[in-house]
């Protein structure tokens, strides 16, 4: 039976697991002990438990689990990397450089280190949402100090070029962050490899609890942050604060759930995103935002041309989804991740996020499908814009009376 | 966000749907917004012997206030006179669908629809009354 709303929204959050739900559990009733007490068994378990999570959140990325800091979430971490390692390296440099179409926590936390005195480059990025490589290079500067570009794009889910921009960061000295909330369970990301200094993660994005995130910390060679947090020292002196043992858990289960079954479930989420797509592409002027090939699976983005965003929402309301518009918010922009791609107006108001996930069934992305053929019909009926360009009319050479 | 009753009773059986040919006796448009604003309105307005509105019909691109605000409001036109259609004002619009003051707008692109759909009226009478 298909029981409705039906959950598209999985780059929004993600229901924790049942199977981390239940060794989450335990740490609040039973062993509640502070994993900082040193002096008797209910701290040793607790401990245990910690180091045991950290170690599955290093081996998914292929760290050391001494180079993961606990923290809130993927907000408190990118505060924490760029914050810290801008504040601790300024005195070689006071530039950074990030892109346009970072999450918010980064874009905001680069905003603050400009009132601070620092100066940040935002790079666009291509058409298909992807960094030039070569605008890149040429944004970097004897002074920059620290490089923020995430893995996985929130809205649009194209994979950035990391590896070679870790090269490029690497050779000149400049530190990396990498944010990597969207990333975990999708993408294989090994540290190792990858020439990145800093890279945060979450745990309610990969089917862990809200509230827990983590930050890598490279060792080799080693990254210095100044800490935001300032306390009893605990992570090393990064972080303190007492450690949330059962959120930590529940990361640590999380992660190891997905390194085990990130390549049956991206194969399966794929053929279900792909499915959607094609039960979508024989409604005419549909547009897919962002590039398809560098792209995580379980990501559709998609314009419905000439249909306004949140309206359209409403006629849906049988599916939880995103739309790119802020309609909502009183100030009616459109998406600034679409608008930094190009997107004319009409399209980026029209546009819809459509993310996937563990629990998605073939039978909810074909009713999905049937609902969004009758809708996008109807509201088209209804759309002005829709008319005119059935009548030949050149949207882009109209004078509109704005408002 | 929550909407009010009247707003989904408008935004699921919209009113009075659809255009007339521009060229139809007393037919005038006014057409409202821009796609950068993520609404547009055109309202139709068909006025006969007196000035009276007989008929309306609107098309919106936007969200489901302005969908709903639009389609108020060719309700109301009809039967009025183009002179008291423009006695319509936006919060009487507002009021009547209990929209949030982040929807104000809408209203008040409905109210601009009624203008520019009686200025075009008032234009092309003028050039008819001319000759």
């Amino acid at each position: 039976m298909l029981k409705l709303p039906i959950y598209l929204d999985y780059s929004a959050t993600t229901p924790v697991d049942p199977r981390v739900a239940d060794k989450m559990i335990p740490y609040l009733v039973e062993k509640f002990g502070n994993p900082a007490s040193r002096s008797h068994a209910f701290g040793w378990e607790t401990e245990t438990a910690v180091e045991e999570a950290r170690a599955e959140v290093a081996k998914l990325v292929n760290a050391d689990p001494k180079e993961i800091v606990w923290t809130s979430g993927a907000t408190e971490s990118n505060n924490l990397a760029l914050k810290g390692a801008a504040n601790f390296y300024a005195g070689k440099g006071k530039h950074l450089v990030t892109v346009k179409t970072e999450h918010k926590a980064v874009l905001d936390t680069c905003r603050e280190l400009e009132r601070l005195g620092f100066e940040v480059t935002y790079l666009d990025v291509k058409e298909d949402g992807l960094l030039d490589l070569e605008v890149f290079k040429a944004a970097l500067r004897p002074d920059t100090i620290v490089v923020s570009v995430m893995l996985v794009n929130n809205e649009i889910g194209v994979i950035q070029p990391i590896a070679e921009i870790g090269e490029i960061c690497r050779a000149k000295g400049i530190v990396l962050h990498v944010d990597a909330a969207q990333a975990t369970g999708k993408v294989a990301i090994d540290l190792t490899a990858l020439k990145v200094d800093l890279m945060s993660f979450s745990a309610h994005k990969t089917y862990g609890p809200k509230g827990v995130g983590a930050l890598y910390v490279r060792r080799k060679p080693r990254i210095r942050l100044a800490a935001q947090m300032h306390g009893g020292g605990h992570e090393r002196g990064f972080r303190s604060g007492t450690l949330a043992t059962h959120q930590i858990v529940g990361m640590g289960e999380a992660f190891r759930l997905a390194r085990l079954e990130m390549g049956a479930e991206n194969e399966r989420v794929r053929m279900l995103r792909d499915r959607l797509l094609k039960g979508l592409s024989d409604i005419e002027h549909v547009y897919v935002n962002g590039d398809m090939e560098q792209r995580v699976p379980h990501n559709l983005n998609i314009s419905f041309a000439y249909v306004e965003g949140e309206s359209l929402l409403m006629a849906i309301k049988d599916l939880a989804v995103s739309s790119g518009s802020a309609c909502t918010s009183a100030s009616l922009e459109p998406s600034y991740v679409l608008r930094a791609l190009g997107r004319e107006d009409e399209l980026a108001h029209s546009s819809i996020r459509f993310t996937l996930g563990r629990f998605t069934t073939e039978e909810e992305v074909d009713y999905a499908i049937r609902l969004l053929h009758d809708k996008i019909g109807r509201l088209r009926e209804l759309s002005p814009l829709w008319e005119m360009v059935q009548e030949g009319v050149d949207l882009s050479t109209v004078q509109w009376a704005a408002h | 966000m929550a909407y009010s009753v009247k707003v989904l009773d408008h935004y699921e059986n919209p009113r009075n749907v659809g255009s007339f040919g521009n060229e139809e006796e007393g037919v005038a448009t006014g057409m409202v917004g821009a796609p950068a604003c993520g609404d547009v309105m055109k309202l139709q307005i068909k006025v006969g012997k007196g000035g009276v509105i007989e008929d309306a019909k609107f098309k919106t691109y936007g969200c489901g206030s302005a969908i709903a605000s639009s389609s108020l409001v060719t309700e109301w036109v009809k039967g009025k006179t183009v002179e008291q259609a423009l006695d319509i004002k936006n919060t009487q619009i507002a009021e009547e669908l209990a929209l949030p003051p982040v929807k104000i707008h809408c209203s008040i692109l409905a109210e601009d629809a009624i203008k520019a759909a009686v200025a075009d009226y008032k234009k092309k009478h003028a050039e008819q009354a001319v000759p």
